[in-house]
């Protein structure tokens, strides 16, 4: 049995409709349910996030505010100059993270002014600010700039 | 004098390059063969500038020229050799020209083969190559210039990115520009035919070696690239979804597209009109990755200095060569004489299912690779798009594909036997469900989608000996003439039932992932630590200097029970120069599977804090590219693929590989 020329061709777009339509509902539920927000502590205080929610937050690390234990876990405030909040992660910190420098931390919100952080990104190099972390400095207008050789 | 040398050719470059667009493309349109015949000399001058340009900025990095700029920032006289040669491409102006120079190659090498290549066509993709190498020509040029001189002259250069220094990431940068340049060449002859107003079979004979080699780089690249991630970065991953990947990434699935669909437009003169499309977005991807990560949009180990001038100068480039692909295939693309339909169960019907499911996948990793910046310029909101996006869209559609996969390898050109294959294929299903039931079995608990996983490879390696199998196996023939018609299969057979199974054991490694174990700890001497089937204990922590760079070790025995198996080392490393830290991870390989170290803390009174895995079959991953790369280049060295011979055998005589096929 012989398919004719146009059924030949409904076939291939009824094929294409298919795979275009799951993909097209993958994506739109995907981009509403498995995205995370970025928020600075003062963006996490005033926006009133509910606890539980999954968010990335960035600012500087608090001068004297890192503490470690002897089972890898670590507690340190992470701060926007206005407001800061206090992240506990259990592993091992990028190589440069420090005291005063810029940090990603992502993770889970728990209300108050904790987060609980599964991952830490610190900058790459001496000169690299995570992007989000500057732009949120340069917004308070406390950003010193990188230095550029 | 060298480097001034090398500065007038980048720029003399640019003009021959303008020459080598304009001329050809000239005479292409007003039927001048003597303004045609421009193409090659003039493509094969603008690689030779290049190549000057580009072996004095070598040169200058070699000899530790310091009132270069460029060397200045990116090299130190304490370097090792191959460090100053990587230390040219690991910034944006010599990564820049490195590109540009790969560009050329592609164009010259296209000159010296294009012996039977009809002028007109040969003429237009020429031009096409040259107008996109004047674009980055004068975009070096204008804003990347890495011969800029000091004034001022420092003793001492800054040294390279410490974490950049290193073997794997020294030929990772080439891999990938290899493979994203190379899809130029599949681009320059989409354009070309469309000028042409013509494409047929022979057009995708021309075009297919092409795509084949730089899919080859690619592949190659971006399991580099994956590697040097897991072992540099000291975290264990092997793929973050980071923006710059998936900018590799999206070339990779829609040339994977293109290799594919040109197959069917040489075999049965269909899909003509769409093979020129995916030439056209293939290239798009390549660029649109080039943008991502050169303009500094994305920050990332990759985006070395964010200038906005340089983003908005390639967004220029880039918004002129896919837009005018784009516009020229859709004022040109109709007149196309469009190739014959075929029937839905049939290895071209089961091709074109497989371009579907790529080219769609390709689209789900673009959307969430540009959602946030879209979202952030829209409404200024930050988000992140990662894994769980990812999980959610990409990868099913590709776990379907790859379902398929076997049914496709052995389904019939033309009209298909579903049933047939179907049955043929039982003894692999069988055995990719008996692969799921045993690893279901033997690991309790943990996600069910692993043992899928696993099962998932097996099928398609075992798709591909079914395939091989069915090609020589016939009734009545003894075992050792059955092995001789598999090895007298022509090659490309054996390429596309390579890469298949390459494929399966990637996916195999990728599923393995779930049983890895972690172990996080703070030990004394001597204390010791079990991870999965191993025991490690801490021998001594210690200090040592290398060249370039000062580091606290941490060395562990490795034993499995009683035996002592070896010893793996792991430190944080200080580098000269520029004074930063780095965590050198020590990973040893048993069987398929790695053991890996990442010292987080030498603490003064001699503990060390401590990560440890171990990844089972974990080596898969990478070694399944590395099979998938060999399955393309037998595919590539298959006589059929080149060109002279094939089409001199068309008007001839049949060729003697086309008989015995």
């Amino acid at each position: 049995m012989a398919m004719t020329r146009k059924q030949k061709r409904l076939t291939l777009i009824a094929a294409a409709g298919c795979v275009l339509a799951v993909a097209t509902g993958l994506i739109l539920f995907a981009l509403s349910d498995k995205i995370v927000f970025f928020y600075t502590p003062s963006d996490l205080a005033k926006q009133g996030i509910g606890a539980g929610t999954r968010v990335r937050i960035g600012g500087l690390v608090e001068v004297g505010s890192v503490q470690r234990d002897a089972a890898m876990n670590v507690a340190f405030r992470v701060t926007d100059t206005e407001k800061s909040l206090s992240v506990t992660y259990k592993g091992l910190l990028p190589d440069l993270f420090r005291e005063g420098q810029g940090v990603v931390a992502e993770g889970v919100y728990e209300g108050g002014d904790r987060v609980q952080a599964d991952t830490v990104l610190a900058k790459h190099d001496e000169n690299y600010m995570p992007k989000d972390v500057a732009d949120a400095l340069k917004k308070k207008g406390v950003w010193q700039g990188s230095k550029s050789p | 004098m060298i480097v001034e040398i090398g500065h007038f050719a980048l720029i003399l470059a640019f003009a021959t390059a303008l020459a080598q667009t304009v001329l050809p493309m000239w005479g292409a349109v007003s039927r001048d063969p003597s303004l045609m015949a421009m193409a090659r000399p003039s493509a094969l001058i603008t690689f030779g500038l290049v190549l000057i340009a580009y072996g004095a900025l070598t040169m200058a990095y070699i000899g530790s020229d310091f009132s270069v700029a460029n060397v200045v920032m990116n090299s130190h006289s304490s370097k090792p050799l191959i460090y100053k040669i990587s230390g040219v491409w690991s910034n944006h102006e010599g990564s820049m020209l490195l590109w540009v120079m790969i560009l050329v190659l592609f164009a010259a090498l296209v000159a010296l083969r294009s012996a039977e290549m009809p002028e007109r066509l040969l003429a237009s993709v020429l031009s096409v190559e040259g107008a996109i190498a004047a674009a980055f020509l004068i975009f070096i040029i204008l804003t990347s210039n890495p011969f800029l001189r000091l004034t001022d002259l420092p003793a001492e250069g800054q040294g390279l990115n410490p974490i950049l220094e290193d073997p794997g990431l020294a030929i990772h940068p080439p891999l990938l520009y290899l493979g994203y340049v190379g899809f130029s060449v599949a681009f320059s002859f989409a354009v070309g035919a469309l000028i042409h107003g013509r494409i047929d079979a022979v057009w995708a004979r021309f075009v297919r070696p092409w795509t084949l080699l730089a899919w080859i780089f690619l592949t190659l690249g971006i399991a580099m690239g994956s590697y040097w991630a897991y072992y540099e970065l000291g975290w264990g991953g092997w793929w973050f979804w980071d923006p710059v990947e998936n900018a590799s990434l999206m070339p990779w699935l829609m040339g994977t597209a293109l290799l594919h669909s040109t197959v069917v437009m040489e075999k049965r003169d269909a899909l003509k009109v769409w093979t020129i499309l995916l030439s056209i977005l293939t290239f798009s991807l390549s660029l649109l990755g080039t943008f991502l990560v050169r303009s500094g949009v994305i920050t990332s180990v990759h985006s070395f200095a964010s200038d906005p001038a340089r983003g908005i100068f390639i967004l220029g480039i880039l918004t002129f060569f896919i837009g005018g692909g784009l516009v020229l295939f859709a004022w040109r693309g109709p007149s196309l004489k469009q190739g014959g339909l075929f029937a839905p169960v049939s290895r071209e019907g089961a091709l074109v299912v497989n371009n579907l499911f790529l080219a769609t996948s390709a689209v789900a990793v673009l959307v969430g690779t540009l959602y946030p910046l879209v979202l952030e310029t829209l409404n200024g909101n930050k988000i992140s798009v990662g894994a769980p996006y990812f999980n959610l869209t990409a990868v099913p559609l590709f776990v379907v594909l790859l379902m398929l996969v076997p049914f496709g390898q052995s389904l019939a050109w033309k009209r298909g036997d579903l049933l047939g294959v179907g049955q043929r294929l039982l003894a692999a299903f069988g055995l990719a469900v008996l692969a799921m039931i045993v690893t279901l079995a033997a690991r309790q608990g943990g996600p069910v989608a692993a043992p899928l996983g696993i099962g998932l490879g097996v099928w398609l390696i075992a798709g591909s000996i079914t395939d091989v199998f069915y090609r020589s196996y016939r009734r009545g023939l003894s075992w050792s003439s059955v092995l001789n018609r598999a090895l007298g299969m022509p090659r490309s057979a054996w390429g596309t039932a390579l890469a298949h199974a390459g494929m399966g054991l990637t996916v195999i490694g990728i599923s393995a992932t779930v049983w890895g174990v972690e172990t996080l700890a703070v030990v004394s001497p001597n204390e010791a630590l079990s991870v999965g089937p191993y025991r490690v204990s801490l021998e001594q922590a210690f200090k040592r200097t290398g060249q370039g760079f000062r580091e606290e070790v941490a060395r562990f025995i490795v034993m499995e029970g009683d035996q002592a198996k070896g010893s793996i080392e792991t430190s944080k490393r200080i580098h000269t120069g520029r004074e930063m830290p780095t965590t050198e991870a020590g990973i040893v390989t048993y069987g398929l599977g790695q053991l890996y170290a990442s010292v987080n803390d030498i603490l003064p009174d001699g503990k060390v804090s401590i990560r440890f895995y171990w990844k089972p079959l974990v080596t898969l991953i990478w070694g399944g590219a590395l099979v998938m790369a060999f399955g393309g280049m037998l595919s590539l060295s298959d006589r059929r693929a080149r060109i002279a011979v094939s089409v001199k055998a068309r008007r001839t005589m049949p060729a003697p590989s086309e008989v015995s096929a």
